[in-house]
């Protein structure tokens, strides 16, 4: 059985991702720090908060840097926020972001209705592990309001349309990221989940 | 492609039952939230909203475990409203497997508590629920508009629609934007329960007023509605119960109709 662990910024709703998880017959255990040695085969960051109070709650509440906690490459799935989190800084907030992936988070643009609230297509750009057995145009959920912009925009596997490219799913070496909520996007998000817990049993 | 119209049922419950009533009152049994979620979400639902209808009324805390159980059949998301007051009634509703917090009565009373859950959770996070019903006592303030000669303005009422605010609804609704909404659930009191279609004029001003989107709910009683409402005043979603629950069409069904209608809609 795979053993992951959610972290737990104290914003929101983990409750669906750890439920998706364990529906798939994994165990998840929810942290709130670093501090306890990483016994997990997967990390992920959920997708709910606001970018500010979550950065905080996972650098100032450890002793233990997030880098250092999966430095042994284990897998991290960042969902939403969490995803933008792995960037260098948010026009969401002033804080550092974790800075393992080069780029910048920036707000959609006004032209368009924010947050981009809905069920959207995946255009998948290239292969990828989370994207395995998921076909080009799968529906899936988005709810945020800003969108990544790697310095690599080879990182991106897949992206949505909303007026303009969103990047969607994004993976770098044992970083996946997604804009959208697998957790809630039925199906097609089940078969994503499924292809982390893969990952994480290697 | 770009953003599709979402379709969600909405489960009002009442001591642990679905209900539905007429101009919010005649209450009648509809069945099990829990088995009403799973059937909706297999269905093809795009969201659910799980409404606690007695819990402004009442002073009652919204059921909890039933929140849970819900949460716990279903992958789509899934708002929760009803009797929210504080930081602290979202987070309960939020940690119980909600995707995001209905607030109504209780942002009419505190506006602040918008801008709260917005800093804490994200916009996202943040539903405005607006109660509209016609007045045509006509004040100088107010947005007036006309329609069959008669002219009145939207007044925005709380505690399930039984109390008059003096509030206008195109001002609430921009005035929630503001304070940190990210989306504004409206209903007609009106039409609600009438099955004569959903209230156009009241979707089409609130849509033009803000930049959020904007959830169609009141009147739905086939889903010819649903394509009028899509169409004459481009709300993003459409809200419905009694279509789905005494199963006169499946979620599918209306949805495959709208697409035949040139509604873009996930299937």
């Amino acid at each position: 059985m795979v053993n992951v662990a959610i972290f737990d910024y104290g914003a929101g709703n983990i409750f669906s991702l750890k439920n998706s998880l364990e529906k798939i017959g994994a165990t998840a255990d929810i942290i709130t720090d670093f501090d306890k040695p990483n016994i997990y085969s997967g990390l992920l960051l959920p997708g709910v908060g606001n970018f500010d109070p979550a950065i905080k709650s996972i650098c100032k509440s450890s002793k233990t840097d997030f880098t250092d906690y999966v430095k042994d490459n284990t897998p991290v799935l960042g969902i939403c926020l969490g995803m933008e989190m792995f960037f260098e800084k948010s026009e969401e907030g002033n804080e550092k972001g974790l800075s393992v992936i080069k780029g910048d988070v920036i707000i959609l643009p006004p032209s368009m209705k924010v947050p981009h609230m809905g069920w959207n297509n995946l255009e998948i750009k290239k292969s990828g592990k989370i994207l395995e057995g998921v076909k080009d145009d799968a529906w899936v959920y988005f709810v945020h309001s800003y969108r990544v912009k790697p310095v690599n925009n080879d990182v991106i596997t897949a992206e949505s349309d909303y007026g303009i490219k969103v990047p969607a799913v994004i993976e770098q070496g044992n970083f996946f990221g997604t804009q959208f909520h697998p957790e809630k996007s039925g199906k097609v998000g089940k078969i994503m989940i499924q292809n982390f817990l893969d990952v994480c049993k290697k | 492609m770009t953003l599709t119209k979402r379709i969600i049922p909405c489960l009002d419950v009442k001591n642990g039952r679905v209900v539905k009533g007429l101009h919010f009152e005649s209450i009648k049994d509809a069945g099990d939230p829990v088995e009403l979620a799973e059937k909706y979400s297999n269905e093809g639902a795009d969201e659910l909203v799980f409404l606690d209808i007695t819990a402004s009324d009442e002073q009652r805390k919204t059921i909890k475990d039933l929140v849970r159980r819900v949460a716990k059949v279903i992958d789509i998301p899934f708002t929760v409203g009803g009797g929210v007051k504080s930081l602290e009634d979202a987070r309960n509703i939020l940690l119980n497997g909600a995707d995001k917090v209905g607030i109504n009565t209780g942002a009419i009373k505190n506006p602040h508590v918008i801008t709260e859950l917005m800093e804490l959770f994200g916009r996202q996070c943040v539903v405005v629920a607006i109660d509209a019903k016609r007045n045509f006592d006509i004040q100088k303030d107010k947005n007036i508009f006309s329609e069959n000669e008669k002219q009145f303005w939207f007044e925005v009422f709380i505690y399930g629609g039984k109390e008059a605010t003096g509030i206008d609804v195109i001002e609430w609704a921009k005035k929630a934007e503001k304070l940190g909404a990210g989306e504004i659930l409206l209903t007609s009191i009106d039409k609600d329960g009438t099955k004569d279609g959903y209230d156009i004029l009241l979707n089409r001003e609130i849509v033009n007023s803000v930049s959020i989107p904007v959830i169609a709910s009141g009147g739905c009683g086939k889903p010819d509605d649903m394509v009028d409402v899509f169409q004459k005043s481009n709300v993003d979603a459409a809200l419905a119960a009694s279509i789905f629950h005494y199963q006169t069409h499946g979620v599918n069904g209306v949805k495959m109709y709208l697409k035949d209608k040139q509604i873009p809609v996930r299937l």
